[in-house]
């Protein structure tokens, strides 16, 4: 009996039922990881503070969750959980900074680029924190999916 | 192993996708700089500007120079041996662009010393000092002064005209035109108002020999 336990936890079946969502949260991140590389080192933009706090939380994910992937292994949903809520918190906070709700006097920015900024948009439309926010809810929900799956798959 | 291919699979396109917008907004934002350098040629030499070099060279090389920055410390002796090995057919102009902290106080010193006609001597002894007064976080431009004590000035003359708003305003101009041309980045280079988008020594050679060329055939 713990044999099998040991087995569906580990995922190695074929129809792991957890796969699909641990592999659209990991192409979240790897998206997201590209997208913050190409403002920051193509298009120039110098992250500020609470952007890179962010990366810090982003980057990894795609190689705990790209490892999972390949190996099937449903326990890096555990790992990446801490990192995309952590993630989360600071993307939420840096909206609320961007849209005026939390004053710009409490943000940590002493030097580098302004987090409020107007400069922080894609496109001129979206902000860039807003994205960031997006990216890590999709991220929290694709993972919780994944280990609700799992765990149903385990019963 | 059918879902490790769809793992490497989309690493790789999403690599690829990177490399493809990279091509794409480099060859936009190059071409955005060569309009930029063609709209506004006459922000490239103004008549304040340094120049080393014959006056009448066919080529001219604009470097937009921040004392500050250590590349522009390296090149510094590249640019000025092509002046040289060029036998009166290259010359050098010289913009700041105080991109660092600190460096608008290194530039005004400098035009100090250029009003008394010792501007390449004054930039060679802040150029070799550099290490000691440049440090990005702390830096001490102020230092310059002691480097450049002993190579003829009247240091009083050129305290004032350092503080002075001629020099002022010649610095705003710089900082002025460094913008209209889309120069971000210290060295920026122009030979013959063509902007150096790829940069290395080997490419500022290779356009330098080009418009040599070109000025040969008429």
């Amino acid at each position: 009996m713990s044999e099998h336990r040991a087995a569906a936890e580990v995922g190695k079946g074929r129809n792991a039922a957890f796969w699909l969502p641990l592999f659209a949260a990991w192409l979240l991140a790897l998206l997201a990881t590209a997208g913050a590389l190409f403002l920051g080192e193509v298009m120039g933009k110098t992250p500020c503070v609470l952007c890179w706090y962010q990366r810090i939380a982003m980057f990894p994910l795609v190689l705990v969750l790209g490892v999972g992937l390949f190996t099937s292994d449903v326990r890096s949903v555990r790992y990446a959980l801490p990192l995309a809520g952590v993630g989360w918190s600071i993307a939420a906070y840096h909206v609320l900074v961007y849209w005026g709700v939390v004053s710009k006097d409490l943000v940590p920015c002493g030097k580098g680029p302004s987090c409020a900024d107007a400069d922080v948009q894609m496109a001129g439309v979206v902000p860039i924190p807003l994205l960031s926010l997006a990216a890590f809810t999709g991220i929290l929900v694709a993972l919780w999916v994944a280990r609700a799956r799992a765990r149903r798959a385990m019963e | 192993m059918n879902r490790k291919w769809i793992v490497l699979g989309t690493a790789l396109a999403v690599v690829l996708a990177f490399v493809a917008g990279v091509a794409v907004f480099t060859n936009r934002s190059n071409q955005e700089v060569k309009q930029a350098a063609q709209i506004n040629n006459e922000a490239l030499v103004r008549p304040h500007s340094p120049i080393f070099g014959n006056s009448a060279a066919k080529v001219t090389i604009v470097e937009f120079f921040d004392p500050s920055c250590e590349t522009c410390r390296v090149f510094y002796p590249i640019v000025k041996g092509m002046v040289n090995a060029s036998f009166g057919q290259v010359r050098l102009v010289m913009r700041n662009a105080p991109l660092h902290h600190g460096s608008d106080t290194a530039v005004k010193i400098l035009e100090a010393a250029r009003v008394q006609g010792k501007y390449w001597e004054a930039l060679e002894r802040a150029l070799a000092a550099q290490p000691q007064w440049a440090s990005h976080d702390r830096p001490q431009p102020e230092m310059i002064w002691a480097l450049i004590g002993d190579i003829g000035l009247d240091m009083t003359k050129a305290r004032a005209d350092a503080e002075g708003p001629a020099i002022d305003q010649l610095l705003r101009q710089d900082i002025a035109d460094m913008q209209a041309l889309k120069v971000d980045r210290t060295p920026g280079f122009f030979v013959n108002g063509t902007p150096l988008r790829e940069f290395g020594e080997a490419q500022l050679k290779a356009l330098v020999q080009q418009e040599l060329k070109k000025s040969a055939t008429p």
